[in-house]
């Protein structure tokens, strides 16, 4: 009944091609950015923006960077959890060797150091697919654990090997408060999501999901392999460095390599498979899930004062959760991100479905 | 279209989250947060240990009334040992009750991650026997308490019972001592310390990394076998430890050449293999392999009227289960001490308790009391020192149990407190802090 888009005329292929074509989304999506940017930070509590939507935004991030290259470009990856490790522990080592480096600077500098590893490891992709190219990329999980663990110039020759953040500060404001860590990392999940957006808009983008629904006839209609995967791996690996700073600088305030291990690479993949494949809003959704569903399971037993000791809630939790990754994954195969614009469909001709 | 589930399932965990917080804050209680990991590679040590905790709170409750009447409200958090987890449960439960009297996080890690916060919360972070060694120095870390030991402190104890077997601090020389550790911050935090050992004492320390966690140490234990070192120090917690025992078998290394640190020296790493296992010695921290009245007063006032925390009770009186106690004791005390100063009888705030962590006075006499006069020997800790005394005894596993073998040691000062001053300072640098003046 209020979702229709009746009598909006586009008159120009501009206004046809815009992310929300629809008047109603464009509405609704503007409503939410300002109320995640005002009301949220307004009245949110402490414990609601530090321990949950800080990680929810961050890995959000992160499953955005890895979609695009699992996702559209169909190129399987475990070494995510590596890819962020570099951008935590560059932008940390740009901070401590070049003092007085701007903050956004350094976020962007691990970034940018990410996507060459990521453009390195890269390279067996345009030999290997499918299962073969993800034990490749798990190659890099491993090769990046044992760099971080071992040598010792990347941690500044901290003797515990774990390396934590001085006091923050971004544009000559202070970043120390829960609200204002959430409005930096908001901002910047925003900024990185329009832009993935758009990429996979773009021409870069039909040529990755060319490469993924079939790279043979991708190069015979004129696209090339090569940059098309590479691009893919460099754009990802930005994206997932720049989260692994912010995880690294905003969340965690000091890290050891076990932040990045493997199973941080599993939990993403996850994240993107159950939120949907070739989909920025997926990552959101398969991001939420999988933080907020094993914080709320933990509460759960505690909200109806349940007795559970913490081992058998941890159990459970892990059981459920399990048991809802199945349900979802027989559900609705396509992820979270279907299931959504299933409900939109269905919306559009509420109440009168016939 | 982006975020709508979010924004439902924000709206429906800040109804929850509410609804916590708004849990009835009565006027004497005193909330003490309990981070465990009952699951995970780490659950074999996680467990008795959560359950020390949890036990002598209990007991305080229930022998005493609590704190001066205050009573004490606790929540269990479970952590798996990842750091990230281990924030989450800080965030959840730093703000309960009024505020957290105090987190003891059983791990490096979570540690290294809640420093940071925890000095910005203004909330105790109580690590006794791990944690950041430099952290002694309470003028730098006002809200750090490595109670009654630190790494460094148990490595150079280490170090002078070896010294003992050889006959002396002279006759180190040459030797090789390798350390096998855990390889994360927990492992390599004596680093430092047996390096600056080494380099005094003329031996050689050899290093070999397992990665976590902990269950593959073959090619560990190949190189020792290359390298013939006269002594190994086992730097492991939870799986890695029996596997390391068993390995150390299959590689002939001799068990009682096997020094390890408290963590993987609890009769839970050693009971199911036995014989294997026999002559592998560890360090405690002060004497907790010892037995004291507390136990009794445990049995009586919770076990028998079957509120253990511990389902079958088979882990009190181990050494892990004993180190949860002491733990919680100090806690306890901290508060008592607060209370003394600001008001018995009072909620303390996290402030007030950081006070009664800084100015603890526990004596022969206070520990008698308490039933610990056995398990610990006097402690005070003042603004400039956060650990109070270290002690440490070696006890030895003869296959059925473990027996003490050692008399008291304490850690060389003169080498450690140049250590702790100049690390503290660089991390004092590298935060831009300025340290507090302590007077003395």
């Amino acid at each position: 009944m209020f979702y229709r888009e009746n009598g909006q005329f586009k008159t120009s292929y501009r206004a046809d091609q815009q992310i929300f074509p629809v008047r109603q989304d464009r509405v609704f999506m503007l409503a939410l950015l300002a109320a995640a940017f005002v009301l949220v930070p307004w009245l949110a509590t402490d414990y609601f923006l530090r321990a949950i939507l800080i990680p929810f935004l961050i890995l959000s991030l992160a499953a955005v960077g890895l979609n695009i290259l699992v996702g559209y470009c169909g190129q399987i990856s475990l070494g995510t959890g590596a890819f962020m490790a570099v951008g935590a522990y560059a932008a940390w080592n740009f901070g401590v060797r070049l003092p007085g480096m701007p903050l956004v600077l350094q976020i962007l500098l691990g970034g940018a150091c990410a996507t060459v590893v990521g453009v390195v490891f890269g390279i067996p992709s345009l030999r290997i697919r499918g299962l073969y190219l993800a034990v490749a990329t798990l190659a890099a999980q491993f090769f990046v654990d044992w760099a971080f663990l071992r040598v010792a110039y990347f941690t500044n020759y901290s003797p515990s090997g774990s390396v934590s953040v001085p006091p923050l500060t971004a544009f000559g404001l202070p970043i120390q408060t829960s609200a204002q860590k959430y409005l930096f990392v908001l901002a910047l999940v925003t900024v990185f999501s329009l832009l993935a957006k758009n990429l996979v808009r773009a021409a870069i983008g039909r040529q990755w999901m060319a490469i993924r629904d079939m790279d043979v006839a991708a190069a015979v209609i004129g696209i090339r392999p090569m940059y098309a995967k590479l691009t893919a791996f460099a754009v990802s690996s930005f994206i997932v460095g720049v989260a692994g700073a912010l995880w690294g600088y905003i969340h965690l305030g000091s890290w050891e390599p076990l932040a990045f291990d493997l199973g941080r690479s599993f939990q993403l993949l996850f994240m993107v498979i159950i939120g949907g494949l070739g989909s920025i809003l997926g990552s959101f959704f398969g991001a939420a899930f999988i933080v907020l569903v094993p914080v709320a399971l933990a509460n759960i037993p505690g909200w109806f004062g349940l007795p559970l000791s913490v081992d058998t809630a941890a159990h459970i939790e892990h059981m459920v959760f399990g048991a809802l990754i199945v349900f979802f994954l027989i559900a609705e195969p396509h992820g979270l991100a279907r299931l959504w614009s299933i409900a939109k469909e269905k919306l559009r001709i509420w109440p009168f479905p016939h | 279209m982006k975020r709508s589930t979010l924004k439902l399932a924000a709206a429906s965990l800040a109804a929850a989250g509410a609804l916590g917080a708004a849990l009835p804050a009565a006027a004497a209680e005193q909330f003490i947060p309990l981070l465990a990991y009952r699951t995970g590679s780490f659950a074999p040590l996680g467990i008795p240990w959560a359950d020390g905790k949890m036990d002598y709170l209990k007991l305080v409750n229930e022998r005493d009334g609590g704190i001066n009447g205050v009573q004490i409200v606790y929540e269990e958090c479970e952590t798996a040992y990842a750091t990230d987890r281990g924030v989450e449960c800080y965030e959840r439960l730093k703000t309960r009750g009024g505020g957290a009297s105090g987190f003891d996080t059983q791990s490096t890690g979570i540690t290294f991650a809640v420093t940071d916060k925890a000095m910005q919360d203004k909330i105790s972070v109580e690590t006794m026997g791990y944690g950041l060694s430099q952290s002694v120095d309470g003028s730098v870390f006002e809200w750090n308490f490595p109670l009654l030991g630190t790494y460094w402190t148990a490595a150079d104890v280490m170090i002078q019972d070896i010294a003992k077997q050889e006959g002396g601090m002279d006759k180190l020389k040459g030797k090789k001592i390798a350390l096998i550790y855990h390889d994360s911050p927990y492992g390599k935090e004596p680093i430092p310390l047996l390096q600056k050992r080494a380099g005094k004492n003329g031996f050689e320390l050899l290093l070999y990394p397992v990665t976590a966690p902990g269950v593959e140490q073959k090619s560990t234990w190949l190189q020792v076998r290359q390298s013939r070192p006269d002594y190994v120090l086992l730097w492991s917690a939870g799986i890695m430890t029996p596997t390391a025992i068993r390995e150390a078998q299959a590689t002939g290394y001799p068990r009682d050449k096997i020094y390890a640190i408290w963590w993987a020296g609890s009769e839970g790493d050693v009971k199911d293999l036995g014989a294997v296992a026999k002559g592998y010695k560890a360090i405690t921290i002060h004497n907790s392999a010892a037995h004291g009245k507390v136990y009794d007063d445990l049995k009586k006032h919770v076990y028998d009227k079957g509120q253990g925390t511990g389902k079958s009770g088979d882990s009190v009186g181990t050494i892990a289960h004993t180190r949860g106690m002491m733990i919680s004791m100090l806690q306890v005390e901290a508060i008592r001490a607060a209370q003394e100063k600001y008001g018995k009888g009072k909620t303390m705030t996290p402030e007030q308790v950081r006070w009664g962590f800084e100015n603890l006075n526990l004596t022969q006499e206070r520990l008698d009391q308490l039933g610990f006069g056995e398990i610990m020997r006097p402690v005070k800790t003042s603004c400039a020192n956060h650990m109070g005394d270290d002690w440490a005894r070696i006890v030895q596993w003869d296959g059925a149990k473990f027996q003490v073998v050692s008399d008291w040691y304490q850690s060389d000062k003169s080498l450690l407190d140049p250590m702790v001053r100049e690390a503290a300072a660089k991390y004092a640098k590298d935060k831009n802090l300025t340290p507090r003046k302590c007077e003395g």
